[in-house]
């Protein structure tokens, strides 16, 4: 079996499952932000008094945060009276960062475990091995309710990467060059194993961009594969400061595919000649080498998110931005993704690096890139983003343009005023 | 038995454009979530379109975000279905729960236009393009799927198992 079908008959109690089939599987894990005030009308609506396990749901905020609006406000804070109501265990508010981010810093992303959250990039928490999706508010509702959900066995899509980056081409040019190949519905109802020497020698943090970015080619579920590194950092991440185990602790051992496991396509792609790319509006699989698209006029750069807003991918724009200037037209916003980000990066000296070169730093959060607040864009505007969405409309103005790259085209883009190759 | 006047859109529409995120901060009031259907990329939409309408997309429609309030804020708006060549998979779970009938329909991008009345037999995916004559057969849904639609949703579902 795939790794996508061993789980699911896990957590479906069975021996074992083909594509296609429906299971009804027992969640480990449910996960909320905002919308959790969604959840929360429809499981009253319900008529159950306690959630199915209190300590199994893990509440936090970070798309609009700190409140942009007295609604935003009043909607977290009926989420805050929700989870003292119920008991949850694991809430964050506001403090910890996104949630693609912060769960796995938690040890909430397990290999082998079923993971749902009511966000789309849930797909992100595959890079530790966890099948992990995305659903809708009032399907987390019945989650909530009865600890269960029903999915089809998805097929396999297996990508084999290889191949050395060049420098300062990262994890974000791969998987933005797949979703061109593959168009933003190549893998829809799919999972996706990545796997191959490139992904072997791939940190923890470009593991989680590519299943991030999965989200965007349709896959139900994307997995990187569970290896020595995936579980130092799972392990290290399920202890408290004195070493013993949290609550959420549970065995955690590497999980593979098995050797005969069927696959409805193997891709394999080589990154040693890959070249920095970048999404142009308004479509994610709207995918362009960054040289035909240099030289066009900026106003915004956004260095942060749930695909890029990590430690190396600050690090990444920092060595481009040292004893540099964002040009002038251009305003720069940088939003680590998480608490412990924004203090490593505070320890590295990134954060004095963007100050010093003339960038905003932003509290650990969603940002801009859904178009909530901090950093909407005006009718004509221009933004080079290391974010996961460019369509129209979603970061402000239906007139304005958004282009998707990775961090270091981002850091190179800010100082030149236009889009720029990180090695010019 | 459905019967409506189509409303047609392309390819790859996304939920952003169906419901933008700057309306996100609306959790609990359904009404006020029709108003911004497809309001900033489709504006046309919310004055022209009526209740009973059916909206028809081509491949992949729904992409995007999980935000379940692109499908709440269509059947609100009084949309009676949505048929489309392909869903993106969390848009077409969100239409089953909140009880939204959803039918994928291949080819139904080129057999129908603007403004044509479509009859739709849910249970057995049978739809008539009445305005051309042309009939079109969509890919009928599981019967369990059917029933959680036809209970009105998974929350009157699940209350309705709950007191079995």
């Amino acid at each position: 079996m795939t790794l996508a079908e061993k789980i699911l008959a896990r957590a479906g109690g069975k021996k074992i499952v083909a594509p296609g089939e429906i299971v009804t599987a027992k969640v480990d894990v449910a996960m909320s932000h905002e919308n959790a005030d969604v959840v929360l009308k429809a499981f009253r609506e319900i008529g159950l008094k306690k959630v199915w396990a209190s300590e199994k749901i893990v509440i936090l905020f970070d798309h609009r945060i700190p409140a942009e609006s007295e609604r935003t406000a009043a909607t977290h804070k009926r989420v805050r009276e929700f989870v003292a109501e119920q008991g949850i265990t694991h809430f964050y508010d506001m403090k910890l960062g996104i949630c693609h981010q912060v769960l796995p810093e938690k040890g909430h992303s397990i290999p082998g475990q079923l993971l749902v959250g009511t966000d789309s990039h849930t797909t992100t928490h595959g890079a530790f091995g966890t099948f992990a999706a995305g659903i809708g508010g009032t399907e987390m509702a019945g989650v909530w309710a009865t600890g269960e959900i029903w999915l089809r066995v998805p097929e396999t899509i297996k990508i084999i990467v290889s191949g050395k980056f060049k420098k300062n081409v990262s994890a974000k040019d791969l998987i933005l060059y797949i979703i061109g190949e593959l168009g933003c519905d190549g893998a829809d109802y799919k999972s996706v194993e990545f796997c191959g020497p490139t992904m072997d020698d791939m940190t923890i943090a470009g593991r989680m961009v590519l299943s991030n970015l999965s989200m965007e080619m349709g896959a139900k579920v994307a997995f990187c594969p569970v290896d020595k590194k995936t579980i130092e950092y799972v392990s290290s991440r399920n202890t408290n400061k004195s070493g013993t185990p949290t609550p959420l602790w549970r065995r955690i051992e590497i999980i593979k595919p098995d050797a005969d496991a069927s696959y409805e396509k193997v891709l394999e792609f080589d990154v040693s000649e890959l070249e920095p790319q970048v999404a142009c509006p308004h479509a994610v699989d709207n995918v362009k080498p960054v040289k035909e698209v240099k030289g066009l006029k900026i106003h915004q750069a956004l260095l942060g998110s749930c695909t890029n807003g990590r430690l190396e991918d600050l690090a990444s724009a920092a060595e481009i931005l040292e004893n540099k200037k964002v040009a002038e037209s251009v305003r720069m916003l940088v939003i680590p993704a998480s608490r412990e980000i924004y203090l490593e990066a505070m320890k590295a000296g990134y954060l004095e690096t963007f100050i010093k070169a003339g960038a905003l730093i932003l509290n650990p959060g969603c940002g801009p890139c859904l178009g909530g607040h901090q950093g909407l864009l005006a009718a004509g505007e221009v933004c080079i983003s290391t974010t996961n969405r460019n369509f129209q409309a979603r970061m402000g103005s239906p007139e304005s343009f958004i282009y998707l790259a990775s961090p270091a085209t981002v850091a190179a883009s800010a100082i030149k005023g236009e889009i720029a190759e990180a090695h010019e | 038995m459905i019967k409506g006047k189509v409303w047609k859109f392309g390819d790859d529409v996304n939920t952003d454009v169906i419901y933008p995120g700057k309306y996100l901060s609306i959790t609990a009031d359904p009404v006020e979530m029709a108003k911004h259907s497809f309001e900033t990329v489709h504006p046309n939409f919310i004055k022209e379109a009526k209740p009973g309408d059916i909206v028809v997309g081509g491949k992949f429609f729904g992409c995007g975000s999980s935000r379940e309030q692109a499908v709440t804020c269509l059947k609100h708006f009084g949309i009676k279905a949505i048929i489309a060549e392909s869903f993106a998979r969390i848009y077409y779970r969100n239409a089953i729960n909140l009880g939204l009938p959803i039918l994928v329909c291949k080819g139904i991008s080129s057999k129908v236009n603007q403004g044509d009345i479509v009859d739709i037999e849910f249970e057995t995916g049978k739809i008539k393009n009445t305005t051309t004559g042309e009939e079109l057969q969509a890919t009928p849904l599981p019967a369990f799927i059917m029933e959680i639609i036809n209970t009105g949703g998974l929350i009157p579902y699940l209350r309705q198992t709950a007191k079995k």
